[in-house]
């Protein structure tokens, strides 16, 4: 059909740009009460006692929260209670919570709510956190719930520790000429989805459960709630509608958690809940932060021997997914490199910050902004082309990852190519730096991204595709429509294996975990891959029944029929066949017999062949595949004000077959976006008790339009064999290497070396101010 | 509470609503327009942007009491319009929920500007946060409406 | 959301409005003028500001006046900053206006709400600081016309019941070479670290700074020091010796990185004056 890369234009089009797209909020609330919470002003206290007489009193009021009676949560350690009980770990957790019937009703009163605090030391950072005598965020640590493979320490602040051990590095040390070191850092900062989160939850008389959330896991949710709460699991119903952007931060179960109390609360009445910014921010979790330490020894020609690394990720109050995002690191901590010899310890460590939720690329943008900025420290170091020291250690197919996966040539995509193509984009050739006279610079970075998707070994997709009488399918995945368009390609990828018109494939937007199968999360880059081979599935399996019917009436074995075009045929002699609108309802005969019936396929996909990385070595399969990817920045530096604007971005990135070109190349553009902003931009700025000095779109500032650079995205093609046509997944890649890429631009320009985010003048100017840097020398 | 008349997409619509209510609230809550979205209550996204008498308004910071009197125009009255085509074909929008804002300040732009300049553009468009696209397929978009690109003259979407 | 209910009252007239206030101030309503209101409404949703009594300015014609009237450029109070920004009758206060918030947002923020707001950046002052305007102030006993100087002392200094209804600017200012740069912490977006506004007068520079210090303010030290002769590296460096104290160190930027800022900023901007480039 062609359909394989054409820019097919979104399924839910018209209702985004009419406004009748529904996001949770917008479902009406005339039969909720509203709820408020009510946060910690402190990052770290005691609590004392908390006063709710006055809230009471607010007219509309029905009840009121606080952290008593609930069980601890978290997704791998149950750390967490669902409002503060006896201290506050983080500013803006969530302490008390007001359910009213009007919204300022609720507000009001949540304000009268008086709590008293002893304040605590607070931990401002991993590195202070892993301090002897630092103040411990978790002194119960030893005795949470867990799961088997997540490996805190108790007595100190570590809630998780993974370690590769590969090779060995006495040989790698003893193999390296040249050796750099770097260290980096920075804050946690934030998702800002446009749509901040939104749940409401209803128990019905019969004890089932109601959940509307915006949520990237409603099928997680409905886990958590059953495994939190112990309601049964067929009782709870989870629906999510169009979500306002996630980006990994809707991937946590939060909210809901906060909805479902408060429902508890008032006799199961709906309530909904409808995070403020400030509290999306502060309250919900963030985007992590940061210390790493990087070490590599090369060969004098270039050839990488060692590299030894520490990442203390900042996961905040709260382990959650910092856990898991701290492992996810680990699985790919040398970036996209060949290297024998790796030694690395990434810590999600606890700190009296917000805590963390995925944030697309899980961990790799972060890891890589300090892989890749050591990188071109070794570069200079070995006075090595940037570019060419890259190409020398390209991960290629026949080495192994950190966790000693072979790579082959489906399962890595092709990063020397991606390397090549780079350089003819940003035209190397020229080099890094053009004087463009009046004291401003071009200078160009480069950085490289690899990144496997390290989801439970097990997590599946399903579909089910219903026909309708004129034949057209409906097409009903768990996959949520954050943005990504990843159900319009599903319709694609349908169309095509069913040689259909794409306009008979109607897409169900709305998930809810009752009637949709399950998908696991929409998250990691997989909503393409998992469901895309659980469409192919479900097709195979229409294409069945459709034979089976059509075989009797056509008097013919179902081998020698065809399904394409509308139609069901014989191969060998197409002009016989039947209308698949005739047979997708069952088949009626002239005599009024009939056949068959609706039609409605099925198909579902898990990952297979993955396994648990071992404890001691790392060694394991936690993914199924990498994508790679080269990418590049040209900014315009101003040398007297330390000021710069970032010109171009560019991405050559392998993301197997392209099935949609624009929506891959809008998926690419935009999350280089939110790494530009991440980079150049966006952190928290905390004071000296641990308070977020910006949570509003006003003091934390995403990219605006006209901020924005021109960007040129190139795809290498290597498909992945085991993909439905071959497509890799590519809604992360684009993020991953622009802060590196921008940090080793502007490292260049300003002759200091930058290796704290966000890169913003004022830093430049404080390195400048540490390297002894006076007006004299310009 | 008072009780007054709005004039919303041609509509006059009669709601009572609280002095102290925004614009936002009202057309939300009571109306059931949710197509203008909260974002941040702040005035800082623009995801709540309206036309009033023309004029791109963040209806999270305006009363609704001040739209009284005034022609209202939200994303719910634009119908079939040029911006909305070529949001589409330009795939301008991902999880479109900074859209319906983004649209009605273009909106606003293109009757106000319809040849209007880089320095313009950017002028306006700044003024909407989205956090999905890289702001190119936004700016392609919007080119393809500028007076010189439109092959179809015919007017921009009036206020009703 | 405000958890708190208000009033609103849409006077015609002057006289109303005042009239309004007093008795609404006698009722125990604390009310307050709003003209754009951006400010009561976001500071309200977070209860700094606090009012049963909003007192709407906006159509009062005087605080709607734009027009020059006997070489005086009469700029009304509750102009919104993008109806002054498309007149363009004072390209200066264009500019300066014109850094405020974002278009959208300055389509319904005003001259005297950017002006008299709790915010204090207050860039909108900058142009009427530079060109030695006047302010009309409406209160108890009607109009008060006032320099500038005298009302404004880092922020603009209104008894209680008064509000700002026009700025009165001589119209010789109005094409006088200027340069206003906003600089912020990073790119486009966002509070100025440093506003600086510079105006070319026959004699003399004069410069108008906000973001520097918690207040916008009018530099007579620092222009006496750039007036004296010499190098201009070495009177920039005058110039910082008379900075107000202390210098804003917040999320923005620290008070070492604004003053790295401002001397560039004043090389550049008062080289670009001096060299006659307008």
């Amino acid at each position: 059909m062609g359909l394989i890369g054409k820019s097919v234009l979104r399924k839910e089009a018209w209702e985004k740009v009419t406004g009748t797209a529904r996001y949770t909020a917008d479902y009406p609330a005339t039969d909720s009460l509203h709820a408020k919470i009510v946060v910690s002003p402190y990052a770290h206290a005691v609590i004392k006692g908390i006063q709710t007489s006055k809230a009471k009193e607010v007219f509309g009021v029905r009840a009121i929260i606080t952290g008593e009676q609930f069980p601890l949560t978290g997704e791998e350690i149950r750390d967490r209670p669902v409002l503060a009980k006896d201290k506050v770990r983080h500013y803006g957790e969530a302490v008390a919570l007001v359910v009213a019937d009007t919204p300022q009703q609720a507000k009001r009163a949540a304000e009268l709510i008086e709590v008293e605090y002893e304040p605590l030391p607070v931990v401002h950072s991993p590195t202070a956190a892993l301090m002897p005598n630092s103040p411990l965020v978790h002194e119960q640590l030893g005795r949470y719930k867990r799961e088997e493979r997540v490996y805190p320490e108790p007595g100190t602040n570590v809630a998780n520790r993974t370690k590769i051990r590969k090779g060995s590095m006495e040989r790698g040390w003893n193999l390296a000429e040249v050796t750099v070191e770097e260290r980096f850092s920075f804050s946690p900062s934030d998702h800002a989805a446009m749509e901040t989160r939104c749940s409401t939850a209803e128990i019905l008389p019969d004890g089932k459960v109601y959940i509307m959330t915006s949520s990237q896991a409603p099928f997680m949710a409905k886990r958590l709630i059953n495994e939190y709460f112990g309601v049964d699991i067929g009782k709870i119903v989870v629906e999510t509608p169009f979500v306002g952007g996630a980006y990994g931060g809707k991937a946590s179960i939060q909210l809901e958690l906060l909805a479902f109390i408060a429902s508890m609360a008032v006799g199961g009445r709906k309530v909904r809940l409808l995070n403020i910014r400030e509290q999306d921010m502060l309250t919900s979790p963030c985007h992590i932060g940061l210390d790493a330490t990087v070490k590599l020894g090369s060969t004098r020609d270039g050839k990488i021997q060692a590299a030894e690394l520490l990442f203390l990720f900042d996961g905040g109050a709260y382990s959650d997914k910092g856990a898991d995002l701290s492992r996810a690191a680990a699985v790919d901590c040398t970036g996209p490199y060949g290297i024998e010899n790796v030694w690395c310890d990434s810590l999600c460590v606890y700190t009296n910050h917000p805590y963390a939720a995925p944030f697309r690329g899980f961990s790799h943008s972060e890891l890589l902004f300090a892989v890749e900025r050591t990188m071109d420290v070794l570069a200079d170091k070995l006075g090595m082309d940037r570019l060419q020291l890259r190409y020398i250690n390209a991960i290629r197919p026949g080495d192994t990852t950190p966790t000693q996966v072979k790579l082959n040539n489906s399962n890595v995509g092709n990063l020397p190519g991606c390397i090549d193509r780079l350089k003819q984009m940003i035209n190397w050739e020229e080099g890094m730096i053009q004087d463009l006279g009046n004291g401003k610079i071009r200078v160009k970075g480069v950085s490289c991204i690899w990144k496997t998707s390290t989801i439970e070994s097990d997590a599946g997709s399903g579909v089910i595709l219903t026909f309708n009488r004129d034949g057209s399918i409906n097409l009903i995945s768990g996959v949520i429509e954050i943005g990504t368009g990843t159900k319009t390609v599903l319709a694609q990828i349908l169309a095509e294996t069913l040689k259909m018109d794409i306009r008979m494939v109607h897409v169900q937007m709305k998930v809810n975990t009752q009637s949709t199968p399950e998908h696991w999360k929409t998250v990691a880059s997989r909503g393409t891959f998992m469901a895309g081979r659980a469409v192919l599935a479900a097709a195979e399996d229409v294409i069945k029944q459709l034979k089976s019917t059509a075989s009797c009436v056509l008097r013919a074995q179902p081998d020698d029929l065809e399904v394409g075009y509308g139609k069901i045929f014989l191969r060998d002699e197409p002009d016989i066949h039947l209308d698949i609108k005739d047979v997708a309802y069952g088949y009626v005969y002239s005599n009024g017999n009939a056949i068959g019936g609706q039609i409605i396929g099925r198909g579902h996909y898990n990952l297979r062949r993955l396994t648990y990385m071992d404890k001691e070595t790392g060694a394991g399969k936690p993914g199924p595949e990498w994508s790679v990817g080269a990418q590049a920045v040209e900014i315009e530096f101003d040398k007297k004000h330390l000021t710069y604007r970032i010109v171009r971005a560019f991405s050559a990135v392998d993301i197997g077959t392209v099935l949609n070109e624009k929506a891959a190349r809008g998926q690419v553009m935009g999350a280089m976006s939110m790494g530009l902003a991440f980079g150049g931009r966006e952190t928290f700025v905390f004071d000296k008790w641990g308070r977020v000095l910006n949570p509003q779109l006003r003091t934390y500032r995403p990219l605006r339009y006209g901020e924005h650079p021109e960007y040129h995205v190139s795809f290498v093609v290597t498909p992945q064999l085991d993909a439905a046509y071959g497509a890799r997944g590519a809604g992360e890649h684009g993020l991953m290497g622009m802060p590196a890429a921008l940090g080793n631009a502007l490292s260049l320009a300003a002759g200091v070396k930058l290796n704290e985010l966000p890169l913003i003048p004022e830093q430049i100017w404080k390195m400048k101010q540490k390297e002894g840097y006076s007006h004299a020398d310009l | 509470m008072i009780t007054a008349r709005l004039t919303v997409n041609g509509e006059q619509r009669e709601v009572a609503f609280r002095p102290s209510a925004t614009l936002l609230f009202v057309l939300r809550e009571k109306l059931g327009l949710t197509g203008a979205k909260p974002g941040c209550l702040n005035g800082d996204c623009g995801a709540c942007t309206v036309n009033v008498n023309g004029t791109a308004m963040k209806s999270c910071l305006m009363l609704a009491v001040e739209g009284l009197n005034q022609t209202i125009l939200t994303i719910e009255g634009l119908k079939d319009s040029p911006v909305q085509h070529a949001f589409i074909e330009h795939f301008a929008f991902q999880c479109g929920y900074c859209t319906p804002g983004f649209i009605m300040n273009i909106n606003s732009l293109l009757k106000k500007y319809p040849e209007a300049d880089d320095y313009t553009i950017k002028e306006f468009l700044s003024s909407n946060i989205c956090r999905c696209t890289g702001y190119q397929e936004i700016e392609k978009a919007v080119k393809s409406l500028l007076k010189m690109n439109r092959e179809d003259r015919a007017g921009l979407q009036q206020d009703v | 959301m405000q958890t708190y209910d208000f009033d609103y009252y849409l006077p015609k007239t002057v006289e109303e409005g005042i009239r309004l206030f007093q008795q609404l101030e006698g009722e125990g309503k604390s009310p307050v003028y709003y003209s754009g209101g951006t400010e009561i409404i976001t500071l309200g949703r977070l209860n700094l500001v606090e009012t049963n009594a909003v007192i709407d300015i906006k159509t009062i014609s005087e605080c709607k006046e734009l027009t020059v009237r006997n070489n005086r450029l009469i700029v009304g109070s509750a102009l919104s900053l993008t109806a002054v920004e498309e007149r363009n009758l004072f390209p200066l206060l264009s500019k300066a206006a014109s850094g405020v918030a974002d278009h959208t947002a300055r389509n319904k923020i005003t001259v005297g709400g950017n002006i008299c707001g709790q915010i204090f950046y207050r860039e909108a002052v900058l142009p009427f600081l530079l060109a030695d305007s006047d302010a009309v102030i409406a209160g108890k006993n009607g109009l008060r016309k006032a320099p500038v100087h005298q009302v404004f002392n880092r922020k603009l200094m209104l008894q209680k019941g008064e509000f700002l209804v026009q700025l009165h600017t001589d119209q010789r200012y109005l094409t006088m070479p200027y340069v206003c740069v906003k600089r912020r912490q990073q790119w486009d977006t966002g509070y100025p670290l440093i506003t600086l506004a510079v105006l070319k007068t026959k004699t003399e520079i004069r410069l108008a700074v906000s973001g520097l210090c918690s207040f916008p303010f009018r530099a007579f030290e620092m222009e006496k020091a750039i007036g004296q002769g010499g190098p201009l590296p070495d009177r920039v460096q005058e110039a910082l010796r008379h900075v107000p104290q202390p210098v804003l160190d917040d999320v923005e930027g620290s008070s070492g990185y604004r003053m790295f800022v401002l001397e560039h900023m004043l090389e550049d901007l008062i080289s670009r004056l001096e060299g006659n480039h307008p």
